[in-house]
């Protein structure tokens, strides 16, 4: 598919003809250099947006907007902020009616509490710290029992320690899951630990440029990303990335 | 900080929170700033009009003289708290407030959170409220004259259409204010449109809502009184003129301070409202030191 944004004569091409497949089950890494379009992708997956040639099929079937088996994870937080916590992850079902009442409320009790957040239940979310509102974001985006989870760098303006150890639980519960997962970074390490597949963007007009297969097992850890394998992927996805980086640094100057 | 002190002492309630709370009011400077504040006003005042006696200024009543007609059973100049009539301008105009702010909140804020909702709506009604909001209102007066029957028509119609451009234009302002994201994320968990309107634009807007909602009471005040001041037989602002067309000076300064002390419980009322709906936005000011 391409996208491209701005008036004709002087639009601004995003994404280029990038064709790009998701395993099902699978957990699938987009890195890029910054800027190159990841979001524009993203927003073009989860149905806000639609591209200007080609599509995007779910299970062969074109998508037509936003939907619940397609859930996003936005960068920062997107939880709802008049809600508390649990209003956040009891929503998406309460909107569409197929869960209700004291079902729902158990249900989401219970997912919150596996989160971490047993106790933060009727906090609102500023009230929480960084990692626990992505905790409870993560929370409200698995009640909806989503095929595919869209996450767009979701552990972004987290301290080191939070996403480090936000990463394990978010690896965790993919593990205990496995649903298909598209996740969206552009940092390299947490790239190769979380990825089966990593696929690595161009600079802008963005197409495809490489997809590596990450043959780590399961379940990981963190040592893993120092062996000798993790830093072959590390180097190889570093040389690509940093000849793309260069590109967008020249066009900057 | 505060968990510490929770965990440690048990947490007071009902009546005994309110005297806990008042006491760490006035364990701080914050009251005895205000109280000085006031005297240090009020004592200018006082050597203005009665102690120097500075060259207009002796044309104004000083604070001893309006103190003594305003707390006594028979007030010299006819006006004090023990006077019928000052109670009957007090709540005539108190009530003209509440029809004129409600009929501008029942209208306003609906159409201005329909505004900012729907780019149509917005098309056919904003460049019209533009073109209208910049006419003052007491421009407004002739007209409002001719148009409605009687006195009080008028002055409510007045208070009403100022207070109404206030509410209206911050509700949409409201809706404007809410990050894109939230509205993402509620079509993304399957919200109809008239879902996303319940549960993000109009709970989102609020805090715009309730700025906006002080600001209108206010200028409700205003132009209510400018109103009464105009074309009226009752209420504070008609007390002002009459009293200054009668050459009585200090039942027109009761009136002022009057409409101030009124004023600021009304925006009161209006903020305590606002908080009391609002509870994760107090908890953000909170947050940011506020």
């Amino acid at each position: 598919m391409s996208k491209s944004y701005g008036e004709e004569w002087q639009s601004d091409d995003v994404l280029r003809d990038v064709s790009v497949d998701f395993p099902a089950g699978e957990l699938t890494v987009i890195v890029g250099p910054s800027g190159c379009g990841k979001s524009t992708l993203v927003n073009l997956l989860a149905g806000f947006e639609s591209p200007d040639t080609g599509q995007v099929l779910v299970d062969g079937t074109p998508i037509t907007g936003p939907a619940k088996d397609r859930m996003v994870v936005f960068q920062e937080t997107a939880l709802i902020p008049w809600q508390t916590t649990v209003e956040n992850v009891t929503f998406g079902p309460k909107m569409r009616g197929d869960k209700k009442g004291a079902a729902l409320q158990k249900e989401a009790e219970d997912l919150l509490i596996k989160v971490g957040l047993g106790e933060f239940m009727n906090k609102f979310p500023i009230q929480l710290s960084g990692g626990m509102q992505r905790r409870a974001e993560l929370a409200r985006a698995l009640i909806n029992e989503p095929t595919v989870m869209l996450m767009d760098e979701p552990f972004r303006g987290l301290d080191a320690m939070s996403r480090s150890l936000m990463q394990e639980f978010f690896l965790e519960l993919f593990e205990e899951n496995q649903k298909t997962n598209i996740f969206v970074t552009s940092e390299i390490d947490e790239a190769i630990f979380l990825a089966d597949n990593l696929v690595i963007l161009s600079n802008k007009p963005t197409t495809v440029q490489t997809v590596i297969k990450i043959d780590l097992p399961r379940p990981r850890n963190y040592k893993m990303l120092t062996t000798a394998k993790a830093f072959k992927y590390k180097r190889q996805a570093m040389d690509l990335l940093h000849g793309e980086a260069m590109k967008s640094f020249a066009v900057l100057k | 900080m505060n968990s510490t002190a929770e965990s440690n002492t048990v947490a007071p309630e009902g009546f005994n929170l309110f005297l806990y709370r008042t006491k760490k009011h006035f364990s701080g400077p914050d009251p005895y700033l205000t109280v000085a504040g006031v005297f240090l006003w009020l004592f200018a005042y006082w050597v203005l009009c009665e102690g120097l006696q500075i060259w207009r200024f002796t044309k104004l009543p000083g604070p001893v003289a309006i103190s003594k007609d305003w707390f006594s059973t028979t007030p010299f100049q006819g006006i004090s708290i023990f006077t019928q009539e000052y109670y009957d301008h007090i709540y005539v105009s108190c009530k003209r407030i509440l029809i004129a702010f409600g009929i501008a909140t029942g209208l306003g804020v609906p159409l201005g959170l329909f505004m900012g909702w729907s780019r149509s709506i917005r098309d056919y009604i904003f460049p019209i409220i533009e073109l209208l909001r910049p006419i003052p209102i007491l421009a407004w007066v002739p007209l409002s004259i001719l148009l409605l029957p009687g006195f009080e028509g008028p002055v409510i119609f007045l208070a009403t259409l100022a207070s109404f451009f206030v509410t209206t234009l911050n509700a949409m302002l409201g809706v404007d204010s809410i990050d894109e994201e939230y509205f993402r994320a509620a079509g993304c968990l399957g919200s109809s449109r008239w879902d996303v309107f319940k549960n993000v634009v109009v709970p989102g807007a609020l805090p715009f809502i309730f700025t906006g909602l002080q600001i209108s009471i206010g200028v409700a005040w205003f132009s209510l009184v400018a109103a009464e001041m105009v074309s009226g037989d009752l209420g504070l602002g008609y007390l002002i003129v009459d009293a200054y067309m009668n050459n009585v000076t200090v039942p027109m300064v009761i009136a002022m301070i009057t409409l101030g002390f009124i004023g600021y419980f009304s925006s009161a009322c209006v903020r305590a409202l606002g908080n009391r709906l609002m509870a994760w936005h107090v908890k953000e000011l909170a947050q940011q030191g506020r």
